[in-house]
């Protein structure tokens, strides 16, 4: 239980959908940004995307190759675990599914990493079945570098660290490991409907 | 809570007496919870503004006008009253005295609150690596822990620089304007040097901060960045 703030009412001012906003999140129109560092700005000529790893040969997909595949426009919320959720958002990009369509692998977890030095980790499982994809463009416009452009990993259903920015490739692994938040004390899921904010959520 | 302390018209330090206070690294932060009798909650990060070493741990917190959670720790919170905490939180924006120098700390408005907690822990452990400290601030009455600072400046180790961006006292000779790759190139220590950099503010001054020391030839690989909020300040 927690104790009660002395005439505290709170604002309240969202009319949005209580079922939709996980525990100790609160709207907001605005799109805040996490990152550890400056932000990169990698020019479309010089960038690649690459599947390697647990994986016979690894594959890559230059910009052009990436925009010729089948593109998917998904509306959907997200959760940052600096605690604010932005919901109905519009991003367009192509699935993990189809990346990883051709892939034979053993692998069960995935290293999503990016320019900068940025990497994140997950479960294979949640990177396909139609719940992650790699978004180029947000609100019909090609994606900002300062929210992950040119490309950024998006995987709505856990907190938006996991949505790894200027995302390069995955790294397919047998076995888990931390990826940059993960080993500075978030938790290494990052389920919002858990609230596994941290390590030891 | 045990104090208040009014550091300027929109921001105030509050004091706080922890029952079971677990060590925290300068440059920390902490999430607040409120709850409202009804059983509603809002949920906010704050920066630890104290050293590891002080013996109160201390949030600055600056007044959002329409804001939900910063007015009602600004205004309506008072001594006695219970104040629940998480943490402390985040293991990347902080800075130890091993991880070396020299550093170059780069505020804008509140964003120097866990700076000012590394220059704390920086002072009470008598190290000797060179600090400077860039904040840029609206006016001279903007400036949180003012008079602390100009102390420190005192000290042959930190050197602090001010840039007012909005409005000057008269015969002011600092700077007296937003940040820019010139204004940093002034102030940081050349790339050669290989500096460690902290950038902390609104979204807005750390891009631009953090863009302009990249051009500058700084390795962005030692520039750690938080970004305090949405918009521009
Ligand atoms: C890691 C971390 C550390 C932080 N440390 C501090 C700190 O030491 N001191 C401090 O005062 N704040 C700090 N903040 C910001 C703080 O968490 C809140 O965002 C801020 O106090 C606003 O909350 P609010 O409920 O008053 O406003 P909200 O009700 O959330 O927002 C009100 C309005 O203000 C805008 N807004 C929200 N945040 C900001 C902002 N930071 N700057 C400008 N506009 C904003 C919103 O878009 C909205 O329009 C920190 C944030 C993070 C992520």
């Amino acid at each position: 239980m927690s104790p009660l703030s002395r005439a505290f009412r709170g604002r309240r001012r969202s009319d949005a959908d209580p079922a939709r906003i996980p525990p100790g999140q609160y709207v907001t129109d605005d799109f805040p940004v996490l990152s550890a560092g400056p932000t990169p700005h990698r020019p479309l000529e010089t960038w690649s995307f690459t599947i390697q790893g647990s994986i016979d040969e690894p594959v890559s997909w230059t910009w052009e190759q990436l925009q010729a595949l089948p593109s998917e426009t998904i509306t959907t919320d997200i959760h940052c675990v600096t605690k604010w959720s932005k919901l109905d958002t519009v991003w367009t990009g192509v699935s993990l599914d189809t990346l990883l369509d051709d892939v034979e692998t053993s692998a069960e977890y995935v290293t999503a990493f990016s320019d900068g030095g940025y990497t994140t980790n997950l479960p294979l499982e949640d990177a396909t079945g139609g719940k992650a994809w790699i978004a180029y463009a947000f609100d019909g416009e090609p994606l900002a570098p300062e929210h992950g452009g040119p490309a950024r990993l998006l995987v709505p259903h856990l907190y938006f660290w996991k949505s790894a920015k200027w995302v390069r490739g995955l790294e397919l692994r047998n076995e888990d490991e931390p990826g940059f938040w993960e080993s500075y004390g978030y938790h290494n899921y990052g389920d919002p409907w858990r609230e596994q904010r941290y390590a030891g959520d | 809570m045990i104090e208040l302390i009014e550091e300027t018209a929109e921001a105030t330090s509050i004091v706080l007496d922890l029952p079971d206070r677990q060590r925290h690294r300068a440059g920390q932060h902490v999430d607040v919870r409120l709850t409202a009798e009804d059983g509603y909650e809002a949920q906010r990060s704050y920066s630890i503004a104290s050293a590891p070493e002080d013996a109160y741990l201390v949030l600055t917190v600056e007044r959002l006008d329409d804001g939900e959670v910063s007015p009602y720790l600004v205004d309506t919170l008072r001594p006695g009253d219970e104040l629940e905490l998480r943490g402390p939180i985040g293991g990347y924006f902080v800075w130890e005295e091993v991880l070396g120098g020299p550093l170059l700390l780069v505020a804008g408005g509140s964003g120097v609150v866990p700076l000012r907690a590394m220059l704390r822990h920086h002072q009470a452990v008598g190290s000797t690596i060179p600090v400077r400290l860039l904040y840029s601030v609206k006016s001279l009455d903007d400036v949180i822990y003012r008079d602390e600072l100009m102390g420190m400046a005192a000290d042959d180790e930190i050197d602090v620089r001010l840039t007012l961006t909005r409005e000057q006292p008269e015969g002011w000779r600092g700077y007296a304007r937003r940040i820019d790759q010139e204004l940093l190139a002034d102030v940081a220590w050349p790339p050669s040097e290989g500096p460690l950099t902290y950038v902390c503010g609104p979204t807005s001054f750390v891009e631009v901060a953090a863009n302009a020391l990249v051009g500058l030839g700084h390795d962005p690989g030692r520039i750690r960045t938080e970004r305090f909020g949405p918009t521009g300040g």
